[in-house]
C-alpha cells in the first residue's frame, strides 16, 4: 500500500477511530446449533497442566453445568474462553466463525459473552442502579460514554433488571454496602442487562441462603432457551435442581458429560470421586 | 425516576456542584485584583503585588494537583511524574518567552537565546523555531506532554502495569527528563533553565497590569479544568474509570476496554499539567530542570491526599493549603518544613486516607473502619 | 674560584664516601648539612646523599616531591605530610619515627628547583635499581621507561649484566628495545627491538609504535624503513587488539562494580516487596543512615581505622535494622493492603529522615576514610588494574547475597518469610505470626540498605542525599528483575551496571542512564513482572 492512499484513508472525514467508538459485532453463525466450539484447549502454569487437551461443545440456548474437584480447570476453562488466559494450544470458537483466542477481555464481552466471578467482583463504590448502567448493552467506545445520557427505555429496563434480582429498594445503596448473596445477585443482573448471548457463571450461589439459592435455579432455568448459560458450581443439590447436561472435568479434561443421573452413575466419575471402593 | 435521571446527567451534576466554587474563586479573585489596581497602597485593602503573584503561583499549582486528582482519585493511577508535564509545559512557554527577549538579552543576539551565545551555538536548534510564534508555542506545550502521556500511558496500560509498579515509571520518568534537561546539549538551557524573561504578547511581565491578568486567567483555566473535569467525571466516562479502579477486570468483562480509558484520562491529565506549567513560569519568571525533580512531582500527590482525592475541589483546597503552609513555614521555621511535609504524608495517609474533605463527606467517607486501630479492635487484632 | 676548589673537594669527597656504605649517624651528618643550605650548594649534598642506599631513599623521595622540611626548633629533617586540620604530620627523614604534628609555621621546607629534581630522579634510579628487592628494581626501570636519557641507558645496560630476576630483565630488555627502535639505523637491530616489543603493554611501548606509525602532514609515513613500518605496524595492531580486549574486561569490571552496588540496595527493597508487597521510599535513607553509622564508628574508634570498617557492618546492620522495624511498627502495618499509600508514607519518612540527619550532622559531606587495605589497586597488567574497594566491594555484594539465600533458604525465619510472601492469608492460618515476620521482614531489608550504606562510604562522600542517588535506579533493578526470587535482583543489578558502563562511552554517563530508564520501560512491555515474575495463578 502506498504511503498516499495510508495519509487517504486516515484523513477521510467518515472515518471513525476504534479509540472513540465501540466495534461493529459480526453475526454470529450457529448454522450447527453449537454456540461455543472448545477444542484441544491445553493451558499450562510453571508445568502444572491446569488444561489438558479439554474439548467441550455447547448448543445455543442450552443450560450446561460443570462440576469437577478444585484444581479440575474450570474456572481457568472460564479464563480462557473470556481471554483472561492464553492457552498453549487448542482452539476456541464463538459460533462458526469468531475464534475467541486472540481477542481482548473486552473486545470478548463485546461479542455478548458475559461472566461472573467466583468471588462476587462488583463496583463497590458505586450504587446498584450505576453498576447496572455500566454494565448495559450500549456503545462502549470512550467517546459514546463520554456524551451518554440515559434514555426512557434504558431506565424502565434497568429497573426490570433490578426487579429481577431484587434489589429494587436498595437502588441508591453502594454496592459493597450489599450483603454477600445480594451482591452475587447484582453481578447475575449486570450479566443480564449485557443481554449476552453466552452467560458463563461461576458459582452463583455460594454465600446464599435456601431460599435464594431456590430462586437463583428459577432465575437461570427461566434463562435457559433464550440465551446459552454454563454454570460452575460445587454445590450438587443446586445443579441437580437446574441441570439437564451435566460436564465433569478432572484433570483439566472432560471425564464424563451427559444428565446428571448418567454422570452419578458413571464409573470413571465413581472413581474419582470417592475413590478406590467401586 | 427524575432524581435518577438528573443523578446520572452530567450537566445537571455540574449545575449542582460548580457554583458555589466558582463563586468563590472568582470572589477572591476579583478581590484581590481590585484591591491591587484601584486601592491606593497605603489602604489596608491593598492587595500587593507579590501577594498577587503568590496567589497566582497557587492557583497552578491548585490546576496541577487537580490534574493529579484526576488519575489518582478517579483511576488510581498514583502518578508521581506528572510534574514532568508540568515542566514541559513551562518549557514551552519558557521557550517563547526567551524568543521574545529578542536583541534585548545581555549578548544582544537577535535570533540567539543568552546561553546559546554562551555555549558558543551558531544557529537555533530546529525544535526552537516556530517558538517566536505564540499560537505555535500554546500548540506544542499542549501537543508535547500530550504525546508522551499518550505514548508513555499505552506502553504501560497495555501491558497491564499498574499500581506500585506505574508509580516507578513515572518516577523514572521525570528523573530521566531532569537528567536530560539538566545536559546544556539539549538546548535548554541546562542547568539554569530558562530565565531572564521581559514580555508576553507584547506587554511587560513586570508590570502589575500583566501579573494581574495571569492571575485571573490562571484562575479562569482553573476554574475551566474544573467545570470540565466535573462534567466528565459525573458523565457514565467517570463512572467506567471508577469502576476500573475498584474492579478493572469486571469494568474488562462487561466490556470496556480498560487501557483505552486510562490513556485517554492520562492524557487529559497530562494536558491540564501542561497548561499549569504553562501559566506558572511567566508568574514566577523562571523554569529550570529542577522541576523535574521527583520530589516536585510526589509533593503534588500530598497536596491531593491533604485535600481528599477523588473529590476535585478537594485537590484544590489541598494545593492551596498545603502551599500557603510552605510559604509560611519556610519563612519561619526553614529547616522545619522538611519534617511538617514528611509528617504530612504519614499522618495523611493512616488517619486521612480520603483527606480533609473526607471529613465534610459524611458516614460514607469518613469511615471510622478505615482508621487503623478501628478495624484492629474489631478483628481481634487480625486485618483483612 | 674559592667556591669551584671547593666544589671539587667536595666531588672528591663524595666519590670516597659512595665507595664504602655510609652508616645512619654519617647520613644524618651529611644529611644536616640541608639546613641552611643555599640552593646552589645543595647538588653537592645531595649527591653525598647517595652513598646513603635505600636508606636515604625517603629523604630523597620526599625532597623530590617536596615534602621535605626542616624543624626549626630542632633543625631535624622531617617529611611533613598536611592532615585534615590543617597541621603537619612530621615523620624523622632518615629514622621513619613518627614525630608530634605540627603547624605549618614551626616548619621550614627544603627548596627545589628542576635542575635538582633532575639530579634527584637519576640518584633515585640509581639507589633503587641496585636494591636487594627485585620489586623496587622492578619499578626503578619502569620509572626510567618513560623517560630515557643517555644516562639511564647507560645505568641499564650495566644492569643488565648483572641482574637475575627475569621479570626485570624483561623490563630492562624492553626499555633498551625502545631506545633501539627510537635511536638506531641497524635495520636488524630495531626489527629485533620491535620483535621485545611485541605484546608488551606498557603504554610507552604503544606511544612508540603511534609515533613510528605517525604520517606527516602530506600523509607520507614518517618512518622511511619500509620493514620496520610494516613490522611496527603488525605488531601496533595486535596490541591495540590486546588494549581493546582489556578494555572491555575493564568496563565489564566497572559495570559489575555498579551492578554490585546496586545489587546491594535492591536487594533489601526486593526483601520488603517482595514479602509485604511493600515499595519502601525510605529505602534511600537507610542507605544513608548506614553509610552515617560508618562515620561515626570511625569517630568512635580513631586509633583502629583500618579495622572500624569491619566495626560498622554489623553496627550498621543493627541501627538500620532497628529504624527499619520502628518505621514498619509504627507506620507501615496501618497500612497493609494499600500499597499505594504505604509508598506515599515511606517518602515523607524519606523526608524525615534525610532533615534529621541534616540537624545532626550538617548539610555538609562527611568523609570515611578507607583503610589501607582498600584502598590501592590489583595491578594485572600496565593498562588493566582493579581497585581493591571495588573489587571487595563486588565480593561482598555476593556476600551478602548469598548469606542472605542461606537464610531465606535454611532459617525458620526465612521459610515463614517465604510462607509469607507466598500465601499470606495460609500462612497467618497455620499460625506464623506474620506481624512478627513482617517486622523482621522490613527490619532484615533495612539492615541490608544500612551494610549497602557502609559500602557506598567507601565510594563516595557520606551526605544527606546519598541514598537518592542510587534508589532510582535501584528500583529499576527490582522491576526489571521481578520479585519471584532474589537471583532475578542478582542479574538485575548486574546486568543494568554493565548496560550502563557499557552505554556511557558511547553515549555520556546521562544519556546512558535515560537509555537504560527507557529500555527499561519497554522491557516491561513484554514482561510485565520481571525477569522472574512471582509464579503461580494467584499472580495472574
Amino acid at each position: 500500500m502506498t504511503m498516499l492512499e495510508n495519509v487517504k484513508r486516515t484523513v477521510r472525514r467518515y472515518q471513525t477511530w476504534p479509540l472513540s467508538t465501540g466495534e461493529k459485532q459480526p453475526a454470529i453463525d450457529i448454522s450447527h446449533q453449537v454456540l461455543l466450539y472448545v477444542e484441544g484447549l491445553s493451558v499450562s502454569f510453571d508445568g502444572f497442566k491446569a488444561l489438558n487437551d479439554l474439548n467441550l461443545y455447547i448448543n445455543d440456548g442450552e443450560l450446561r453445568c460443570l462440576i469437577g474437584a478444585n484444581g479440575a480447570g474450570k474456572t481457568t476453562l472460564m479464563d480462557v474462553i473470556t481471554g483472561k488466559t492464553h492457552p498453549d494450544s487448542g482452539a476456541v470458537y464463538f459460533g462458526q466463525t469468531i475464534d475467541l483466542l486472540g481477542k481482548t477481555e473486552a473486545q470478548i464481552a463485546q461479542l455478548g459473552i458475559g461472566r461472573k466471578f467466583q468471588k462476587p467482583t462488583v463496583f463497590e463504590e458505586q450504587t446498584v442502579f450505576a453498576n447496572l448502567e455500566l454494565a448495559m448493552k450500549a456503545n462502549k467506545g470512550i467517546v459514546s460514554t463520554l456524551l451518554a445520557r440515559l434514555s426512557p427505555s434504558e431506565l424502565d429496563w434497568i429497573s426490570e433488571v433490578l426487579d429481577t434480582i431484587g434489589l429494587k429498594s436498595h437502588y441508591q445503596m453502594l454496592a459493597g454496602a450489599l450483603s454477600h448473596g445480594q451482591k452475587q445477585w447484582l453481578e447475575i443482573g449486570m450479566l443480564l442487562i449485557a443481554d449476552p448471548r453466552l452467560m458463563l457463571v461461576d458459582e452463583p450461589v455460594a454465600g446464599m441462603t435456601a431460599q435464594e439459592t431456590e430462586r437463583t435455579a428459577e432465575l437461570l432455568t427461566s434463562l435457559a432457551g433464550e440465551r446459552t448459560v454454563v454454570v460452575v458450581e460445587h454445590d450438587m443439590e443446586f445443579v441437580r435442581s437446574i441441570a439437564k447436561t451435566v460436564t465433569v472435568l478432572h484433570q483439566g479434561s472432560v471425564l464424563a458429560e451427559g444428565s446428571m443421573s448418567d454422570v452419578q452413575s458413571d464409573p470413571a466419575v465413581i472413581e474419582v470421586y470417592l475413590g478406590e471402593e467401586q | 425516576m427524575n432524581t435518577i435521571r438528573n443523578q446520572f446527567s452530567s450537566l445537571h451534576q455540574l449545575r449542582e456542584k460548580a457554583p458555589v466554587f466558582l463563586a468563590a474563586l472568582f470572589g477572591i479573585t476579583i478581590y484581590a485584583s481590585v484591591c491591587n489596581l484601584w486601592v491606593p497602597e497605603e489602604s489596608v485593602f491593598y492587595v500587593s503585588t507579590y501577594t498577587i503573584t503568590l496567589l497566582g503561583k497557587y492557583l497552578c499549582y491548585a490546576l496541577l494537583a487537580l490534574a493529579v486528582d484526576v488519575v489518582w482519585g478517579y483511576c488510581g493511577i498514583l502518578s508521581l511524574g506528572h510534574g514532568a508535564f508540568f515542566a514541559l509545559g513551562g518549557y514551552a512557554m519558557g521557550m517563547y518567552l526567551m524568543r521574545q527577549i529578542g536583541d534585548r538579552g545581555v549578548y544582544g543576539d537577535p535570533l540567539l537565546p543568552d546561553f546559546m551565545v554562551f555555549l558558543n551555538w551558531q544557529e537555533l536548534p530546529w525544535f526552537w523555531h516556530g517558538f517566536d510564534q505564540f499560537w505555535f508555542a500554546m500548540l506544542a506545550m499542549l501537543l508535547v506532554p500530550g504525546l508522551l502521556a499518550f505514548v508513555f500511558g499505552w506502553l504501560a496500560f497495555r501491558s497491564r502495569v499498574a499500581g506500585v509498579y506505574l508509580s516507578i515509571m513515572t518516577q523514572a520518568l521525570t528523573y530521566a527528563l531532569m537528567l536530560s534537561f539538566f545536559r546544556n546539549e539539549m538546548g535548554f538551557g541546562g542547568n539554569n533553565g530558562l530565565t531572564d524573561f521581559k514580555d508576553l504578547l507584547g506587554f511587560n511581565l513586570q508590570s502589575d497590569g500583566m501579573r494581574v491578568a495571569l492571575f485571573l486567567c490562571s484562575a479562569l483555566m482553573l476554574a475551566l479544568a474544573y467545570c470540565l473535569s466535573l462534567l466528565i467525571m459525573s458523565s457514565r466516562f467517570g463512572r467506567v474509570v471508577i469502576g476500573i479502579r475498584d474492579a478493572e477486570d469486571r469494568a474488562r468483562f462487561i466490556g470496556f476496554k480498560a487501557e483505552n480509558y486510562k490513556v485517554s484520562l492520562f492524557v487529559y491529565s497530562a494536558l491540564l499539567a501542561a497548561v499549569a506549567g504553562a501559566l506558572y513560569v511567566p508568574q514566577v519568571g523562571i523554569i529550570n530542570p529542577g522541576e523535574f525533580s521527583p520530589l516536585n512531582s510526589i509533593e503534588v500527590v500530598v497536596w491531593v491526599a491533604v485535600g481528599g482525592r477523588g473529590t476535585l475541589y478537594g485537590a484544590i483546597v489541598g494545593a492551596l493549603l498545603v502551599n500557603y503552609a510552605k510559604t509560611r513555614f519556610t519563612a519561619i521555621f526553614p529547616d522545619a518544613w522538611l519534617f511538617a511535609l514528611g509528617a504530612l504524608f504519614v499522618s495523611v495517609t493512616i488517619f486521612l486516607p480520603w483527606g480533609l474533605m473526607g471529613l465534610f463527606r459524611g458516614k460514607k467517607l469518613f469511615n471510622r473502619e478505615r482508621l487503623p486501630w478501628f478495624k484492629r479492635r474489631k478483628n481481634g487484632g487480625e486485618t483483612e | 674560584m674559592i667556591k669551584h676548589i671547593i666544589g671539587f673537594m667536595l666531588l672528591v669527597v663524595t666519590a670516597v664516601a659512595s665507595a664504602t656504605d655510609v652508616a645512619e649517624t654519617d647520613l644524618r651528618q651529611i644529611s644536616q648539612q640541608l639546613v641552611g643550605a643555599k640552593l646552589k650548594a645543595l647538588p653537592a649534598v645531595v649527591k653525598q646523599l647517595e652513598a646513603g642506599g635505600e636508606s636515604a631513599l625517603p629523604l630523597l623521595e620526599a625532597m623530590l616531591k617536596g615534602r621535605l622540611y626542616i624543624r626549626k626548633s630542632d633543625k631535624l629533617i622531617v617529611i611533613a605530610e598536611r592532615q585534615d586540620d590543617g597541621d603537619y604530620a612530621l615523620v624523622d627523614a632518615l629514622s621513619a619515627e613518627s614525630l608530634e604534628a605540627s603547624p605549618k609555621k614551626r616548619l621550614k621546607k627544603v627548596k627545589v628547583n628542576n635542575r635538582l629534581r633532575v639530579q634527584l630522579r637519576e640518584i633515585i634510579a640509581r639507589v633503587t635499581l641496585s636494591s636487594e628487592d627485585p620489586k623496587i628494581r622492578e619499578s626503578a626501570v619502569r620509572n626510567m621507561l618513560n623517560k630515557m636519557s643517555d644516562r639511564n641507558l647507560a645505568l641499564l645496560t650495566k644492569a643488565k649484566d648483572i641482574e637475575t630476576d627475569k621479570k626485570v630483565l624483561a623490563v630492562i630488555d624492553l626499555a633498551l628495545a625502545i631506545n633501539d627502535v627510537n635511536n638506531t639505523n641497524s635495520q636488524a637491530l630495531r626489527l629485533a627491538a620491535l620483535e621485545v616489543m611485541d605484546g608488551s603493554l606498557e603504554p610507552i611501548v604503544f606511544n612508540t609504535l603511534s609515533s613510528l606509525l605517525a604520517r606527516d602532514d602530506a600523509g607520507n609515513n614518517i618512518e622511511a624503513d619500509a620493514a620496520v613500518h610494516a613490522k611496527a605496524q603488525k605488531i601496533y595492531d595486535r596490541i591495540q587488539q590486546k588494549i581493546d580486549f582489556y578494555e572491555l574486561l575493564e568496563q565489564v569490571f566497572f559495570g559489575l562494580s555498579l551492578g554490585s552496588v546496586l545489587l546491594l540496595i535492591a536487594t533489601g527493597l526486593a526483601i520488603t516487596f517482595g514479602v509485604m508487597g511493600v515499595i519502601n521510599m525510605a529505602h534511600g535513607e537507610l542507605i544513608m543512615i548506614g553509610a552515617y553509622t560508618a562515620y561515626v564508628v570511625q569517630l568512635l574508634m580513631p586509633n583502629s581505622l583500618e579495622y572500624s570498617i569491619l566495626v560498622a557492618i554489623p553496627v550498621a546492620f543493627l541501627v538500620a535494622g532497628a529504624v527499619g522495624v520502628i518505621i514498619e511498627r509504627c507506620v507501615i502495618r496501618f497500612l497493609q493492603g494499600r500499597p499505594l499509600e504505604t509508598l506515599l508514607a515511606t517518602f515523607g519518612i524519606s523526608l524525615i529522615l534525610q532533615q534529621t540527619v541534616r540537624s545532626i550532622f550538617s548539610p555538609l559531606n562527611r568523609q570515611v576514610s578507607s583503610p589501607s587495605w582498600l584502598s590501592g589497586s590489583l595491578e594485572l597488567n600496565p593498562i588493566f588494574s582493579l581497585t581493591y574497594n571495588r573489587l571487595y566491594i563486588l565480593l561482598f555484594a555476593l556476600l551478602v547475597f548469598f548469606i542472605l539465600q542461606l537464610v531465606l533458604k535454611r532459617t525458620s525465619l526465612g521459610l515463614h518469610v517465604r510462607a509469607v510472601s507466598q500465601n499470606r492469608d495460609m500462612a497467618k492460618a497455620i499460625g506464623i505470626r506474620t506481624e512478627w515476620v513482617d517486622a523482621m521482614t522490613f527490619g532484615l531489608g533495612s539492615g541490608i540498605a544500612g551494610i549497602a550504606g557502609v559500602a557506598l562510604s567507601q565510594l563516595t562522600n557520606v551526605g544527606p542525599n546519598l541514598g537518592q542517588a542510587y534508589i532510582i535506579d535501584s528500583f529499576m533493578v527490582v522491576v526489571f528483575g521481578g520479585v519471584g526470587n532474589l537471583w532475578g535482583t542478582l542479574v538485575g543489578g548486574f546486568s543494568l551496571g554493565v548496560a550502563n558502563k557499557f552505554l556511557e562511552p558511547v553515549t555520556g554517563a546521562v544519556l546512558a542512564n535515560i537509555v537504560v530508564l527507557v529500555s527499561i520501560i519497554l522491557f516491561i512491555q513484554k514482561r510485565p513482572r520481571g525477569l522472574f515474575p512471582q509464579k503461580g495463578r494467584a499472580a495472574g
